[in-house]
């Protein structure tokens, strides 16, 4: 026992120019692993910036309260859509918080399957990211109803009319992929979670946090057969929600492709929505790793090595979604359709060019900064970098709505979208809600995988002790 | 030096005899061994999955996969069969033109179905042959257990098994370098 | 329950099927009067309650129909309809027991073919009159309650065509704002008080022999109301009548004396002129008769095989309006110089040398256009515009003269007005009289002079110098707050009267419901002047008729009151030679001919298209109603043509100060092409300050700037202010973007490739699809609309508006893009901003076969029927938006809001048409094509065991368009007229290249240019990126 008497780990040491940077800083045991991200969640006293960011938050989702309780007080038409454009922030942030919501499942299943170790420091929070995202994204298809108090027709009940859903309409596709994928992101978030409970439940002092995590972690006991078992079903979900991820954002890109309005029925939708998913979700994930390692020491487990990776990503998948601009572009022109001629032109000249091309700029410009490792691997730019992404994928789903809705094929009902005060006030109050579910997360439950970052300690080595 | 431990439980009924180990290596070196003495009905408990522990506690690969499969396959039927079933026999209705079956539109309601029984199946197919939840179990009696969610290492041979006897079982557990053995009440 | 007070229905239901009913308002009036004591209708409503109406309410089909889609009462709750129904049966149950003289209402029994009610309403013959003439009207009556216009077919200014203001004068029947009692200084009085007043007024005349007596009136078209005052006049020979109408038409009189020494009044045949000259005339808007003109100018723009038999309209303008955008040559010209160009026109004609042309017009055209005039004499038709001065009117008659279109293309009646009058003269002296004190009495019967009379004479002011002051008016308005005595006016819905067409037909006007607020008729209250205080309207009108109709009075007046035609009435045609020389300068009342300096803005005067001279500014339906080619709605604008605004550097929604002499008012601006340049239009009607919910404070008065020496035409500056005015316009959008959106062609190249309009396309030949088309044995519905016909009056708008219960969102939401007009008329430029050519086109659901909304619907709430209808399934609907997003026609509206909470209002909720469905909040709704006129048409054939006939179902727009350009009817009758249309080598599907498949289909235009002048087809217009609103 004494022979491996974990020593404090040097927090806050990272190599300069991260060059092979190792997934975990040098000299954790299990125990000092453990321990570190365990007492972030057992420790008794609640660090004052929590309480601050909550606090702001939760403020944030009362102004969604309120939005939505007008809202459904005086109908949609509070908010600036109209016809031509029936479609404005609603769907917008829908779209936009869906693909943040991509990240997580990407990060804990694909890469889970392609063996990549560094994914484990930080799969638990992209994932419990992409369940609130999902939850804020979740909202609007509900909220931008004209009679929102139906929206359980679009799920097929059995009713004394007879009536079923209409199974060609894309909107009873998405129902069924953002449930679909909503629980099963849940699950695989839950089940990542058992071991970890089951450490919580023995490692807490406090009478109540035991008996929680006690019920949580189901009895867990870290038996071999479970072990066994735990591991292929682990492996099977990832196998299950790998295509699935990819389905969700198709899926949501049909709601367009399916539409015959210029601007939307194209064919690289699908393909270059899911990037686009990817790309917003890895930004939202350095959105909020770097201010979390920063705060709660984490640089050892998220280390310089996660930051370049999904600089990395980002990268890619940045190129991708500007492919599928130019293409859309060509197209336009291409295709000799009249109507999708203007709709291109239209979106750079009229009157929507400048969000079109702050869209460019956000999207295809700045990126281009992670070409370089210095970039990669100075936090606080990679996260000016993300920041801009982030709002670069908002604007593009603005553009891809509301410049296709508003200039169609009849000149005469072409018509121009303002968002009002409640689209605002509905859009900042789900980032408000996200937040308070991400603090809520950080505090009660861990937010870095603990048995996973076991499994990367040398101690876990075969090699060493045979 | 090993250290033992059995407390005196008068009328208790021995579950088990419990060894505990620092580092993975040990458990698995001990598993190995115990297995070749021909112990069976006995298992090891780490902080983290351990694949090696898999063949040396010689556990037959679970079956889970297939109830996954079969899960998938159910879901994907029962989408279709819906959706087939109300647009054209329960409600026939000309919608934009497009025929009654038009089966290209039902495939991404099929697939997200199929998606969820079978992740569904997954999940709680694992939770059902590992019995859980199961709040108490014997081995929460060791005494240090709770580290076997931390940094300790555990291996147990159950009473039950044949060639279980407590003084022979103890010491065998001690030549394999247990730290501590230790007897656990059921 | 005060919302009961909001009228009676007095015809039940259940009118026998003879039509024929008996009715007794005076008892009915009497009883009302007597049971609203306290608790008005109480006693009533417990008799509605009786257990035998109980069980007859159940038997009613239309119970549902105010039941909102998912249950909730939108307006009116089934309870509170059932209880009006109740009053109305009891009441027509009480009509048994009086002694009174009995008066009774033929219902029209008999409809002609293409009328087909929704349930089962009946139709009543009647008449409205408007600025002097009247239009005869079929009304649907449902369970007595008044619900839509439709037009006579046997009245010759109707032919069962109706126009906006008709459409729309139902909503002016039951606007919760006309005022509803009768009110001495603001203080309510009942009518005895006011008898009492009057005749004590009179008395003290007698001595005098009524020299200090005035009756002001609008332009009376009634011979009754007529026959009564001059029966006043005799009694008080120093007593004056003045007609004073702001839109009148003093010129044209004016101008027939100059020509012919008496004012007849002319009767144009366009169905038999080849080629039209208007001088600033658009006669297809307004004016006498203009239906009748639209009807036989369209009726010659139906193209045959071969494009035989098109008439060719060259219009001159000086304001851009739906006459010159139908012309084939049309010439934007200042005011002021039409009439040189009249002049330069009659000399061509008459081959002498053209004297002065008016700048911008060349010789060649003016050559051309007298040899087209010489080349079709006595087939050709020359007319001027109400607002141009007399001489212009005189040269037109004196070329139709002089080319034999004279008894031809033209004949002269006797004016239709009782008494013709130069009303800015009379109105002249009667403010002189009033200012010198010299008037004691002054009766006002309608009208509203305190707002519309011109600036300079303050009638205002003037007005308080008389002692005694009584205001007839439908609202307590501006002329109404300056008077002692208001009496709520009758509708003429209300009231019996009678009135006379622009050809002299005479009508009897008949009501369909009982005063709603006890409103008085001009005929009551002039016969309070009378030694008959007491005589009701019905027995007035009676007298006036009773000598004229012939031995046999009785079947007479039933036939009179059935057909909304009296026979035999229509004046006389009078032989009339026009003077062939005109002198140089028109009269006193012209006097602004000279035309402006370089500096100075000539600035125009017109009624407004849709409120017209502000007697509808409170009407939601017109307000929201977009003008024919601004699109504006709820609002008048200086309206000027893109080079002057470059000029003096104006955009859209500038606020300008626009003045004349010293007055002058902020007016916001609004670029149109085609205007000619250095001239301002300005609309009047708007800035009303009294006239209720919707119309105060709408707009600018453009009164305050118009004087009795420049009444159409001034000259006048414009200033910037800096200022910004929201305007709310329904089509920002006027360019066609190089899409063949509507597609026309040459009358020449229509003969030499007839298919031209397929050429324009890649549409998949008839109509071919990926899909295998559904099998139908049953109708096969479908709309042509010919688009060569379409004058775009905004009739079928409304008529669409009033038949569906299509709520008024008002100017802001407007302006949000949020208008619910189920079919909206589309207005596009081509060729040259300075002088563009115009394309119309009704755009309502296209009913695709393929249709891309119903694809996308996520609860099926829109589907296909058998017969090919689009259905909309309100209570089914979600609101998801997600199939006006994929509408390629963009044809669908939301209720964003409760937009049908205006049905709630107590007598509004009357106006609903029980067939159709009122919508809730959060609901999609469009072009039903009908259904419910479908739908009745149906049950009555087969009920009759047969197939409905083609014409059988008419929708309400096709029903009102006075052009007969929309055609509905049944595509799998190989005969209907719709299927032959679609077999037209013109007919194209909008959009068909997206495979939409649509049901309504259009008829390409062909224009009919003068081969000696060049004009090609333009449909192109400079495009403009980046602006939001971009007409230039």
């Amino acid at each position: 026992m004494s022979a491996r008497e974990p020593q404090p780990p040097r927090a806050g040491q990272e190599t300069p120019g991260g060059g092979h940077v190792p997934v975990i800083q040098p000299g954790y045991t299990f125990g000092s692993v453990t321990d570190k991200i365990g007492q972030i969640v057992l420790s008794r006293k609640t660090p004052m910036f929590w309480w601050f960011g909550f606090g702001i938050s939760f403020l944030i989702m009362m102004v969604l309260l309120g939005a939505v309780g007008y809202l459904f007080f005086q109908g949609v038409g509070i908010w600036g859509v109209n016809v031509p454009v029936g479609w404005g922030f609603a769907i917008v942030n829908f779209v936009w918080w869906i693909g943040i919501g991509h990240a997580g499942t990407l990060i804990s299943a694909i890469l889970l399957l392609l063996r990549q170790e560094w994914r484990t420091s930080i799969n638990r929070f992209a994932e419990a990211m992409t369940l609130f995202a999902v939850a804020c994204a979740g909202l609007f298809p509900l909220l931008h109803l004209g009679r929102p108090w139906l929206a359980y027709w679009l799920m097929p009940y059995p009713n004394t009319m007879g009536l079923w859903p209409q199974w060609r309409s894309p909107l009873v596709w998405d129902v069924f992929a953002v449930s679909t994928y909503a629980s099963v992101s849940a699950l695989f978030w839950y089940v990542g979670l058992i071991p970890d409970f089951a450490t919580l439940r023995d490692r807490a002092r406090n009478k109540g946090f035991q008996i929680v995590y006690g019920m949580l972690s189901l009895g867990w006991r870290g038996s071999a057969q479970h072990w066994h078992r735990y591991e292929t079903a682990y492996l099977l979900l990832a196998g299950l929600a790998t295509p699935l991820v990819i389905s969700v954002h198709t899926v949501v890109s049909f709601d367009f492709t399916v539409g015959i309005i210029p601007g939307w029925h194209s064919t690289i939708f699908p393909p270059y929505f899911v990037a686009g998913a990817i790309y917003a979700g890895f930004a939202m994930v350095l959105t909020l790793s770097i201010p979390l390692r920063k705060l709660y020491g984490l640089e050892d487990f998220i280390t310089l090595r996660h930051l370049q990776n999904m600089g990395k990503i980002m990268l890619a998948t940045g190129l991708i979604v500007g492919y599928g601009y130019m293409i859309e572009a060509f197209m336009g022109w291409y295709s000799g359709v009249p109507a999708e001629g203007y709709m291109t032109t239209s979106r750079m000249l009229g009157p929507y060019a400048p969000s079109y091309w702050a869209l460019i700029f956000c999207n295809i410009v700045t990126p281009q900064t992670l070409w370089f490792r210095k970039v990669r691997t100075t936090p606080w730019i990679l996260f000016l970098v993300a920041m801009v992404v982030n709002v670069g994928m908002w604007l593009e789903r603005f553009v891809i709505v509301v410049t296709s809705l508003h200039r169609d094929y009849l000149p005469s009902s072409w018509g121009m979208y303002h968002g009002t005060i409640w689209d605002w006030a509905t859009f900042i109050g789900t980032i408000g809600l996200f937040l308070s579910l991400l603090f809520l997360f950080i505090r009660f439950l861990p937010m870095i995988s603990i048995f996973e970052m076991r499994t990367l300690v040398p101690e876990a080595d075969m090699k060493d002790e045979a | 030096m090993t250290q033992f431990e059995h407390d005196p439980g008068e009328g208790g009924h021995l579950y088990g005899l419990m060894a505990e180990f620092e580092s993975p290596a040990e458990l698995l070196g001990a598993s190995r061994r115990a297995y070749e003495e021909g112990y069976r009905k006995m298992d090891a408990y780490s902080p983290y999955p351990i694949h090696e522990l898999t063949e040396a506690l010689g556990i037959r690969p679970t079956k889970l996969p297939w109830l996954v499969l079969a899960g998938g396959i159910v879901g994907c039927g029962a989408a279709l069969l819906m959706m087939w079933f109300s647009a054209t026999i329960h409600y026939p209705i000309n919608v934009g033109g497009r025929p009654l079956a038009s089966w290209p539109m039902f495939i991404p309601i099929t697939f997200e179905v199929t998606v969820l029984f079978a992740s569904v199946t997954a999940v709680f197919g694992m939770l059902g042959m590992n019995g859980l939840p199961m709040p108490y179990h014997p081995v929460f009696n060791a005494p240090r257990f709770a580290l076997a969610s931390r940094d300790r290492f555990f291996l147990c041979i159950e009473a039950q098994d044949p060639h279980f006897d407590l003084d022979r079982t103890s010491r065998l557990l001690a030549t394999l370098g247990a730290r501590i053995v230790s007897e656990v009440e059921d | 329950m005060s919302d009961l007070r909001s009228g009676l229905p007095v015809y039940s239901p259940s009118a026998p099927a003879s039509g024929d009913e008996t009715l007794d308002f005076r008892a009915l009036a009497r009883r009302r009067d007597d049971e609203r004591g306290g608790q008005p209708w109480r006693s009533l409503e417990e008799l509605a309650k009786s257990p035998e109406f109980e069980a007859m309410l159940h038997r009613d089909e239309n119970a549902a129909v105010f039941e909102s889609p998912s249950g909730e009462t939108a307006g009116v709750d089934r309870r509170e309809l059932f209880q009006y129904l109740g009053v109305s049966f009891a009441l027509a149950g009480l009509t048994a027991c009086t002694r009174q003289p009995a008066e009774k209402i033929v219902p029209y029994v008999r409809q002609p073919e293409e009328i087909v009610p929704g349930g089962k309403p009946l139709f009543y013959a009647t008449a409205m009159t408007l600025a002097g003439s009247a239009t005869g009207l079929l009304i649907e009556s449902h369970e007595g309650r008044p619900t839509k216009a439709e037009g006579n077919p046997l009245h010759p200014a109707s032919l069962g065509a109706s126009d906006p203001f008709a459409q729309a004068s139902l909503y002016g029947l039951y606007d919760p704002d006309r005022s509803q009692t009768l009110l001495y200084l603001e203080e309510i009085r009942p009518w005895a008080s006011f008898l009492g007043a009057i005749r004590a007024a009179l008395d003290g005349e007698r001595a005098s022999g009524g020299a200090g007596l005035r009756i002001l009136t609008e332009t009376v078209a009634s011979p009754t109301l007529a026959r009564q005052i001059g029966e006043i006049l005799r009694a008080f020979p120093g007593a004056r009548w003045i007609q004073w109408e702001p839109a009148g038409r003093d010129n044209a009189r004016a101008g027939a004396k100059l020509a012919f020494g008496e004012p007849v009044e002319p009767i144009y045949r366009f169905e038999d002129a080849d080629v039209i000259l208007s001088l600033d005339a658009d006669f297809l808007s307004f004016g006498a008769g203009h239906l009748r003109s639209t009807r036989g100018f369209s009726s010659r723009r139906r193209v045959g095989k071969d494009g035989a038999g098109l008439n060719r309209l060259y219009a001159i303008e000086s304001s851009p309006g739906n006459t010159g955008a139908k012309a084939d040559h049309r010439l934007a010209m200042r005011a002021a110089d039409v009439e040189s160009f009249a002049r330069a026109v009659a000399a061509a004609v008459d081959g002498a040398a053209t004297s002065s042309v008016p700048p911008g017009v060349s010789p060649a055209f003016l050559s051309a256009l007298a040899a087209d005039l010489h080349a079709h004499r006595g087939r050709s038709l020359v007319l001027a515009g109400d607002h141009q001065p007399p001489a212009v009117h005189a040269i037109a008659h004196a070329v139709n003269a002089a080319l034999g279109n004279a008894g031809r293309t033209v004949t002269y009646v006797e004016p239709a007005e009782p008494a013709v009058s130069d009303q800015m003269g009379d109105l002249r002296t009667l403010v002189s009289d009033m200012d010198g004190g010299r008037v004691r009495t002054l009766i006002i019967l309608g009208g509203n002079p305190v707002f519309t009379a011109p600036a300079d004479f303050q009638f205002g002011d003037r007005l308080q110098k008389v002692p005694l002051r009584v205001h007839l008016a439908p609202s307590f308005d501006e002329t109404s707050v300056a008077c002692q005595w208001h009496i709520p006016e009758a509708h003429f819905l209300e009231a019996w009267s009678d009135a006379r067409a622009f050809d002299g037909t005479a009508t009897i006007v008949q009501p369909l419901i009982l005063p709603l607020w006890g409103g008085r008729s001009a005929h009551e209250v002039v016969a309070a002047m009378s030694d008959q205080p007491e005589k009701s309207a019905y027995d007035i009108v009676r007298d006036t008729w009773r000598p004229r109709l012939g031995p046999d009075f009785e079947a007479a007046w039933r036939r009179a009151l059935h057909d909304g035609v009296i026979p035999k009435t229509a004046s006389a045609e009078k032989s009339v030679r026009a003077k062939a020389v005109v002198p140089a300068t028109g009269s006193a009342s012209t006097a602004s001919t000279p035309a402006p300096g370089p500096a100075g803005l000539e600035i125009l005067f017109r009624p407004d298209p849709m409120i017209h001279d502000g007697r509808f500014a409170n009407n939601g339906w017109l307000q929201e109603l977009p003008k024919p080619l601004t699109k504006l709605t709820w609002d008048n604008a200086a309206i000027v043509s893109p080079a002057t605004a470059a000029r003096l550097g104006l955009a859209k929604e500038d606020v300008v100060r626009l003045a004349v002499g010293a007055r002058s008012v902020a007016a916001p601006i609004w670029i149109e092409p085609g205007h000619p340049d250095d001239s301002v239009t300005v609309h009047f009607g708007y800035g009303r300050t009294r006239a209720g919910r919707f119309g105060t404070g709408a707009g600018f008065n453009a009164y305050a700037i118009r004087s009795s020496d420049a009444l159409w035409i001034a000259n006048g500056s414009l200033t910037k202010t800096g200022g910004k005015h929201p305007l709310a316009c329904t089509q920002m959008h006027q360019n066609m973007e190089g899409r063949d959106i509507v597609r026309a062609a040459n009358a020449a190249d229509f003969r030499k490739d007839p298919e031209f309009a397929h050429r324009q396309t890649e549409a998949p030949k008839n109509g071919e699809s990926m899909y295998a088309p559904y099998p139908s044995d049953t109708y096969a519905w479908a709309m042509a609309i010919d688009l060569n016909q379409c004058v775009g009056c905004n009739a079928c708008v409304i008529a669409c508006q009033s038949e569906n219960n299509i709520p008024v969102v008002g100017k802001d939401q407007v302006r949000r893009g949020r208008e619910m007009h189920w079919i909206r008329l589309d207005h596009y430029y081509g060729g040259n901003p300075a002088l563009p050519q115009h394309f119309f086109q009704p755009v309502p659901c296209m009913h695709c076969e393929n249709a891309p909304c119903e694809l996308v619907c996520p609860v099926g709430a829109t589907v296909h029927s058998a017969e090919g209808l689009n259905d909309m399934v309100y209570n089914r609907c979600v609101g998801t938006r997600y199939c006006s997003n994929n509408c390629p026609y963009k044809v669908r509206r939301f209720n964003f809001y409760h937009y049908s909470t205006q049905f709630r209002a107590p007598s509004m909720r009357m106006l609903a048409n029980p067939d159709v469905t009122v919508r809730w909040r959060g609901v999609m709704e469009k072009c039903t094509y009908c259904v419910q006129r479908i739908n009745g048409a149906k049950i009555d054939s087969e009920l009759a065991g047969r197939r409905v006939k083609d014409g059988e179902i008419t929708t309400a727009c096709a029903q009102a368009c006075p052009a007969d350009a929309i055609v509905f009817g049944d595509l799998a009758d190989k005969e209907s007229r719709v299927s032959k249309l679609r077999e037209d080598p013109r007919s194209y599907g909008l959009l068909e290249e997206i495979g939409t498949r649509p049901r309504t289909t259009y008829l390409a235009q062909v224009r009919n240019p003068n081969p000696a002048i060049d004009e090609p087809v333009r449909r192109d217009w400079p495009r403009v990126y980046g602006e939001e609103t971009d007409q230039q």
